[in-house]
């Protein structure tokens, strides 16, 4: 850039390249400097209250302090740390205290006590929402319908394990493993299909061949398939053993609701005694803190399906 | 007046100069944690010994896949003590659970959710079908079908010469008697066994033998490695064992400031 000498003079950083070519020292504007200057004494006063310098194996703590309680209740006040200041707020943050309120209600409630107090079932209600969102709904689904094949639903009637409060604060607690062995021996012979045709009759569903199922029934009830040491004679399902009701005309495993024939149904129903079932709900007790199991314990129940 | 021009005009000053201001931020964040005392937390289990260990062989592969498969970009490994993420994923991550994290996962980009405590949250069989069909378990979700991992063959003849690499960069697997002693008394007999270089192969198959992580017992796949390792990812620690003010020593310091204990 060349100077017109009409201009009024500026100030120049003084180099000179090729004779006369020169840059103009344009100083930054005022209240950027000031502003610069501002944050470095920010600097300083931040260094004087957080922890900041290293100083030979250990480091400056800073004079701001922020006091907690151990778990046997005495006091402890500390130079500021995030790992005090989470103890804090969880101890004694706004929201924190608000919710400690409810959670103890809960804590000190029984079952019953809970699901008659709207207050409390409220609370339970919008709080086991959440928690149901983040541990349980990956499998169950966000709204407990689950996935049929894979987990089971949460808002029918129908309950491996039990349906009582009870019954599924122990799920929930301590897990469960549901397990059938497969029968790939009864590939032969057409008995998978004698099976299924039986299996599928004890819920009412029309089309089997009757001779079929009669030969399904003997396998079912006898020694050769022992179907009913865990599914009982009734084929109503063991809560003990989480086997399912069969006479009912809901379906955990096989998807016979999907199936539009009777051969795609039976083709499901086939797949299920073939190839057996393994399937695990994980143990939630330490994991979770036990008022939040108690709480999805009354969201579960409330679902729809409680019993 | 202007007392640059020395350093502008010479441009191997220059680059000297700017190289040592811009370390300064990263050296003074940096450097002090190797020699702070009290940076990685000391955790044992009940019986004493060292509460986080190297993975095992098994564990170790399904890293590899982790890492080969990029799920870092999306998911993290880092709780950070806040209250919103201690209710949602669990108890704040410790230095000590990844210090044999070579290299770590903590990340900082979370498209996924935090995945340092996925460990035991769900069941095997979950993992699979969400791994194969995420969208099958939780219908919102963005992340790729991964179908591949319950087809492949788990490729595992090279794992100990991975084992020894770890090794190089300080993680305590054994491959002398005196190292395994070592082991047997930081980690206890059981946990040295697996740490055992020599025993890598043996101890791979045995853990997916044992655990059929991905359901189909007559194969391993590159699924039961995987799985295996996000079921151990922050099981380590009871914190159980601890009281909470039990971490917080190990972030005051010694050498000043207002400790009144």
């Amino acid at each position: 850039m060349s100077t017109d000498s009409n201009k009024p003079a500026v100030q120049t950083t003084g180099h000179a390249w090729d004779g006369d070519l020169q840059e103009y020292n344009n100083p930054l504007p005022r209240w950027w400097v000031w502003t610069f200057y501002a944050t470095v004494v920010f600097a300083v006063v931040y260094w004087i209250m957080y922890p900041s310098w290293p100083v030979g194996k250990s480091f400056l703590g800073g004079v701001k302090t922020i006091t907690f309680q151990t778990s046997s209740g005495q006091e402890v006040t500390t130079h500021w740390n995030m790992r005090a200041r989470l103890l804090h707020d969880l101890q004694n943050g706004e929201e924190a205290v608000k919710q400690r309120e409810y959670l103890e209600k809960i804590a000190n409630s029984s079952f019953e006590e809970i699901l008659s107090d709207p207050d409390k079932l409220a609370f339970v209600r919008s709080a086991g929402k959440v928690m149901f969102a983040d541990n349980c709904a990956a499998c169950h689904g966000a709204g407990g319908q689950g996935v049929i094949g894979l987990f089971p639903n949460l808002v029918d009637d129908a309950w491996l394990w039990g349906g009582t409060l009870e019954d599924i604060h122990t799920t929930i607690s301590q897990g469960r493993r549901g397990y059938m062995p497969a029968f790939p021996q009864f590939a032969e012979n057409g008995k998978v299909d004698n099976l299924a045709d039986y299996v599928l009759s004890l819920s009412g569903e029309q089309g089997g061949d009757p001779v079929s199922i009669k030969k399904g029934e003997a396998i079912f009830q006898g020694e050769e398939g022992g179907c009913y040491y865990c599914h009982t004679k009734q084929a109503t399902g063991m809560k003990s053993l989480g086997s399912a009701n069969l006479t009912d005309k809901i379906w955990e495993i096989a998807n016979v609701p999907g199936a539009k024939t009777y051969e795609e149904k039976r083709a499901e129903v086939r797949k299920v005694i073939l190839g057996g079932i393994q399937r695990e709900m994980p143990s939630w007790k330490g994991r979770l803190p036990d008022e939040t199991i108690k709480i999805l314990t009354v969201y579960v129940h409330e679902l729809g399906g409680g019993k | 007046m202007i007392k640059h021009e020395s350093i502008e005009t010479n441009a191997g000053l220059l680059i000297i100069l700017t190289l040592v201001a811009i370390s300064i931020g990263g050296l003074v964040e940096i450097v002090p944690l190797f020699y702070i005392n009290d940076t990685v937390e000391d955790v044992r289990t009940k019986e004493g010994y060292e509460a986080v260990r190297p993975y095992t062989p098994l564990e170790s592969a399904g890293r590899d896949i982790y890492i080969r498969e990029g799920c870092f970009l999306c998911h993290s490994q880092m709780i950070r003590p806040f209250r919103d993420e201690d209710l949602r994923y669990g108890h704040y991550s410790l230095a000590a659970e990844s210090k044999y994290d070579h290299p770590f996962q903590w990340g900082s980009k979370r498209t996924g959710p935090d995945l340092a405590r996925v460990g035991g949250k769900y069941s095997n069989e979950w993992h699979v079908q969400h791994m194969i069909a995420p969208r099958s378990v939780v219908p919102e979700s963005i992340m790729p079908n991964y179908p591949w991992l319950l087809e492949n063959e788990l490729h595992y003849a090279d794992i100990k010469k991975r084992l020894i690499a770890q090794k190089r960069v300080g993680v305590p697997y054994s491959l002398t008697d005196e190292e395994y002693e070592e082991n047997v008394k930081r980690f206890g007999p059981e946990v040295a066994k697996w740490l055992d270089i020599n025993r890598a192969e043996e101890n791979l198959l045995a853990q997916a033998q044992a655990n059929n992580y991905d359901g189909k017992p007559e194969k391993l796949t590159e699924m039961d490695a995987l799985i295996a390792y996000l079921q151990v990812l922050g099981t380590m620690v009871d914190f159980k064992q601890y009281d909470e003010s039990y971490f917080v020593k190990f972030r005051v310091s010694k050498a000043g400031g207002t400790d009144s204990e």
